[in-house]
């Protein structure tokens, strides 16, 4: 199976947010949760860069490792889940997280946080394809359908891609090679680079 | 309308002069915002230890603006290989040099045997701030245990789900039970710092070794010995590490930084595990570890005898008071 990835190419993001309501309408995602996001760089001065973050679906997935009761999965496609039944809200993943995904329904102190929500690359969680019970709790799982996630798939300047990570990665580097500029495949270090399988 | 047509002209005109002289002025910046934007590599490469790469969001949620940060990786490396190297030498040390103590040493008598008669050592207030500290830390303890090696220790015994409902009430008593601790630990400073101030005394003790190593030495202490001062301010000072870094992650939003909240935590965590490496010390001595002790703690009165052995001077003091049984009668005492 394709090892599926995200990749941003900042060169052509405009900051338009598209991806970020699209993602909260597709998972009705509850309120104050974002599950990606776009960060401006450098906002305001020349050459500054927009980049669209959600979770990277890591190799070797740090949240993984720190999550005190292995609430988390890696599917066949490369896809990090994680069970909202297992979960206790105790914030490790969003410590150990490099790109800030995991979120929590209750920003009130006094330790309660709520069960961690994040992006499921549209592949909603352990329950049933498509059920109501995961549609609750993870929203659409477009990825059982065939499809690619929300987020990409209505990019309007394709500046978002989804899919095999091979085919997009050479799709951006085509584009580099083209255009003869490119600022780099956001995240992909840090997510990927640690694992000699990437 | 040709009257607007060759305004147009005009316009355009203008317009064409105004690139014709703005264009040197913008090669002049010698930038071009295209080819020449910010790349990932080299703010990766620019860096410093723990920093982030942040910029600006439009959502509310500004801990979103932190965009990548590599320092996750290193809490992660210490999660996963450091701490439980740390708590492994600290607690499983910690036991090991207690039972090898217990095997070499024995128990701890009393050398004179019990005298019959009491003396009170700590009252009830005392008692009851105690109790309620050590309760309180021994489920602090366990319950974050419990998140830190739990993953490996207990799940495999109870399966995910009973360990994942487990951890979510070890998880609420954590947070709770902190304030009570926290009020005890005040508490505990507050009636015992007079008695804890260190002292000539207590250089003695400690170059006898406390008594600990061999029989029928007891290096004379006032109310609290050497080794109980250091308990003290162990408990006080790792307590108080313990609160100030548990009350950025009982309210991390207060902080709002990733990179505050992964320091505090490594702190709490670090501090943890010699805290609980030294209160089994403290544990052991006050029960297995020596006859007589858990009196103190237990009934509030011990016996004189244990009294006289290890806290001679004390005993003078509460008789000079008139609050102790006075310890001039013989032992060999003909029954009555």
């Amino acid at each position: 199976m394709a090892r599926v990835k995200f990749l941003c190419d900042a060169d052509r993001c405009i900051e338009c947010n598209a991806c970020v309501t699209a993602c909260k309408n597709e998972h009705e995602v509850p309120w104050g949760i974002n599950r990606r996001r776009v960060v401006t760089i450098n906002d305001g001065k020349p050459g500054e860069r927009s980049v669209s973050m959600a979770c990277m679906h890591c190799t070797d997935a740090p949240c993984a490792a720190v999550c005190p009761v292995s609430c988390f999965y890696t599917t066949a496609d490369g896809v990090v889940l994680h069970s909202k039944d297992l979960c206790i809200g105790c914030g490790y993943c969003f410590y150990a997280c490099p790109f800030g995904a995991p979120q929590y329904p209750k920003v009130g102190n006094f330790g309660s946080r709520g069960k961690m929500d994040k992006c499921t690359y549209c592949a909603g969680g352990p329950e049933a394809d498509n059920t109501p019970a995961e549609y609750a709790k993870y929203g659409a799982n477009r990825l059982a359908e065939g499809k690619l996630p929300i987020c990409a798939e209505m990019c309007s300047t394709k500046s978002l891609l989804a899919g095999d990570g091979a085919i997009i990665a050479e799709i951006y580097k085509e584009r580099v090679m083209k255009r003869g500029y490119g600022s780099g495949m956001w995240g992909w270090k840090t997510a990927y680079s640690d694992s000699p399988t990437g | 309308m040709p009257g607007s047509l060759s305004t147009l002209k005009v316009l355009f005109a203008a317009l064409a002069m105004l690139f014709v002289v703005a264009g040197p002025a913008a090669a002049q910046l010698s930038f071009n915002p295209t080819a020449q934007a910010v790349q990932e590599d080299k703010l990766l490469n620019a860096l410093k230890e723990g920093d982030k790469i942040s910029g600006r969001v439009s959502i509310p949620d500004k801990m979103s603006s932190s965009l990548i940060q590599p320092a996750g990786r290193d809490w992660r490396d210490f999660l996963r290989n450091t701490l439980p190297i740390i708590g492994g030498v600290a607690i499983i040390g910690m036991i090991a040099v207690l039972a090898i103590f217990l095997m070499v040493r024995g128990r701890i008598r009393l050398e004179k045997g019990f005298s019959g008669r009491k003396i009170l050592r700590f009252a009830a207030f005392e008692r009851f701030t105690h109790w309620l500290t050590a309760s309180c830390f021994i489920i602090l303890a366990l319950s974050g245990l419990n998140i830190s090696f739990g993953r490996w220790l207990v799940l495999p015994l109870f399966g995910a789900n009973a360990f994942s409902a487990m951890s979510t009430w070890a998880k609420y008593a954590h947070d709770f039970l902190a304030f009570p601790f926290m009020v005890g630990l005040v508490i505990m400073f507050l009636i015992w710092i007079k008695d804890n101030v260190p002292g000539k005394l207590d250089l003695q003790w400690i170059k006898q070794g406390g008594g600990l190593l061999s029989n029928g030495q007891h290096p004379p202490a006032k109310r609290f010995n050497a080794g109980q001062k250091g308990i003290f301010w162990i408990v006080i000072i790792g307590g108080a590490l313990m609160s100030v870094s548990g009350w950025f992650l009982l309210f991390p939003y207060l902080p709002a930084d990733v990179t505050t909240l992964q320091f505090w935590t490594v702190i709490h965590a670090v501090i943890a595990m010699l805290f609980i490496a030294a209160m089994l010390a403290h544990i052991y001595i006050g029960s297995v570890g020596m006859e007589g002790a858990f009196d103190a703690m237990g009934t509030g009165e011990v016996d004189l005898n244990w009294a006289k052995e290890h806290h001679a001077l004390w005993v003078e003091e509460e008789q000079a008071k008139g609050q102790a049984p006075s310890g001039t009668t013989p032992r060999a005492m003909p029954a009555e």
